[in-house]
């Protein structure tokens, strides 16, 4: 019999596992976090600003202040989530220290490295990162991501860069599966994906790993819309505590993916949510106040 | 023979697959509706608020309750929770639960994420279905931010503990099974075949 071992693939892509159907929520204090896991959230991440009050201000954006995470971690049951920037292993060293339950290498945060990313197999914590297309993703599960998600726009409350990467990674693995085993090495080659994670995901029919959708998710309608593209689940950002009535939205959001092929129910739960967050289209942006593109 | 897997959220997928695997009909429960009919019933890991929420605003927790309390049901991880009559460290405000099995549970036993293990575990019980194709000896159990049993009524049978007289991590009360580990996710069916034996005898 071997002996318990903690910090495995196994156990980091287990609790991604856990988490599909369900809702992951930002939230920036303890009394948000609460709203937030009576709602059904799966999960929080706890930040000191979200992704459209880091626009809104610009400069730079860091991890959060440990004393912020540790409150909100003593105010749920539900696991919780931090972000740390693209490439500072150090912030993601702290985290760890800290007990957060899943590190988001994230876009969104200003990049602390312009060439690599994390070695996430260093670490015990899981990390979840951002892609936009397969060959991103493939590149970060090389790199040691328990689980994905696609990029979107952040906190932007515009679905549509949401559905693009989304429908960018699933309709890659699916030309994937019809293509010929030779033409996979040249497809590797083209995507700067690793060989070996491009055969798994052909054969799986799906990213070897968990994949959530997150980037200006803002309604139920939203959500349902990503889960029946084909994502395991979602993140939504400022489209809840950037609402008129946060409490209600995030509830019908939660509600929505678990029945996300029910037009009755979506009807329902889309009714009196109060104001959504007024939102940006991501066309009326300038290319460098666009976020996703940051990653490699 | 027909068995439901609570599809609120989580890993219901995996023990869908399993249970094809198996030559067994599985079929998604998301309403009251969707408990017709079925043989047996499992509640998949996952987060047991969230599922707790979702069973109570859709009407689901009565019916979940009358089906349990006469028909097979099998719980795994946040599963366990959801079965269990008692349950420690809930979160602030308490949360709904299943009940049936006289347990009390600790949600959170082992710890954060950074404590969540794989471990071998013997399982007498498992031998009685094995065949020749399963994995021989102990069962290689995942753990994820898993809940242990920390208290069992006088009729509970402790099927397993973690080695080295550790806490009780799966338990059978007549038709009802609960594990802290998550078979689903282990390459490795005995498990379910222990249920479905159940949900058979029944």
């Amino acid at each position: 019999m071997m002996e318990p071992i903690t910090g495995t693939f196994t156990v980091k892509s287990g609790l991604a596992e856990m988490l599909k159907g369900g809702v992951i929520m930002d939230v920036t204090n303890a009394e948000q976090a609460r709203i937030a896991e009576e709602a059904g959230a799966v999960a929080v991440m706890a930040l000191e600003r979200v992704p459209a009050d880091i626009r809104a201000e610009g400069g730079v954006a860091r991890m959060s202040d440990p004393e912020k995470i540790l409150e909100i971690m003593d105010a749920v049951t539900i696991p919780v989530m931090a972000k740390v920037r693209i490439g500072h292993f150090v912030e993601a060293q702290i985290l760890e220290y800290l007990g957060v339950d899943f590190i988001d290498e994230s876009e969104v945060l200003t990049p602390a490295d312009e060439e690599n990313h994390i070695n996430k197999w260093d670490f015990k914590v899981p990390f979840v990162c951002g892609c936009r297309n397969l060959g991103e993703a493939l590149r970060r599960i090389n790199e040691g991501a328990a689980m994905i998600r696609t990029k979107g726009e952040a906190g932007t409350g515009d679905v549509v860069e949401a559905v693009r990467h989304a429908r960018a990674v699933l309709g890659e693995i699916r030309r994937l599966q019809s293509m010929a085993p030779e033409e996979m090495f040249t497809y590797a080659k083209e995507i700067g994906a690793p060989y070996q994670l491009v055969r798994m995901t052909a054969e799986m029919g799906r990213l070897p790993v968990v994949n959530f959708a997150a980037g200006g998710i803002a309604t139920p309608a939203d959500a349902a819309l990503m889960m029946q593209l084909g994502v395991d689940g979602v993140f939504v950002g400022s489209g809840i505590f950037k609402s008129g009535n946060p409490a209600r939205r995030a509830a019908a959001i939660v509600k929505a993916v678990t029945h996300y092929r029910d037009p009755a129910i979506l009807a329902e739960v889309s009714r009196n949510l109060g104001e959504p967050m007024v939102g940006r289209t991501v066309e009326s942006m300038s290319d460098d106040e666009r976020i996703a593109h940051r990653g490699w | 023979m027909k068995i439901g897997v609570l599809a609120l959220q989580g890993a219901f997928r995996e023990h869908i697959l399993k249970l094809q695997a198996l030559g067994v009909q599985a079929s998604e429960v998301r309403l009251p509706e969707h408990l017709q009919g079925l043989d047996g019933l499992i509640i998949p890991g996952g987060e047991s608020t969230t599922m707790g929420k979702l069973a109570e605003s859709f009407g689901l927790l009565e019916p979940l309750k009358s089906f349990t309390r006469h028909q097979p049901a099998w719980g795994t991880c946040a599963g366990l929770i959801l079965l269990a009559n008692r349950a420690v460290r809930q979160k602030k405000g308490g949360q709904p639960l299943i009940g049936g099995l006289d347990i009390t549970v600790d949600r959170n036993f082992f710890g954060r994420q950074v404590d969540s293990f794989e471990a071998d575990l013997d399982v007498p019980a498992l031998a009685e279905v094995a065949q020749p194709e399963d994995p021989e000896g102990p069962f290689h159990a995942i753990f994820i931010r898993a809940p242990a049993v920390v208290e069992v009524g006088p009729n509970v049978q402790v099927l397993t503990r973690l080695p080295g007289q550790g806490p009780i991590v799966a338990v059978r009360e007549g038709h009802l099974l609960g594990t802290a580990f998550h078979p689903e996710l282990s390459n490795d069916l005995r498990f379910h075949r222990f249920f479905l034996r159940m949900v058979r005898e029944r």
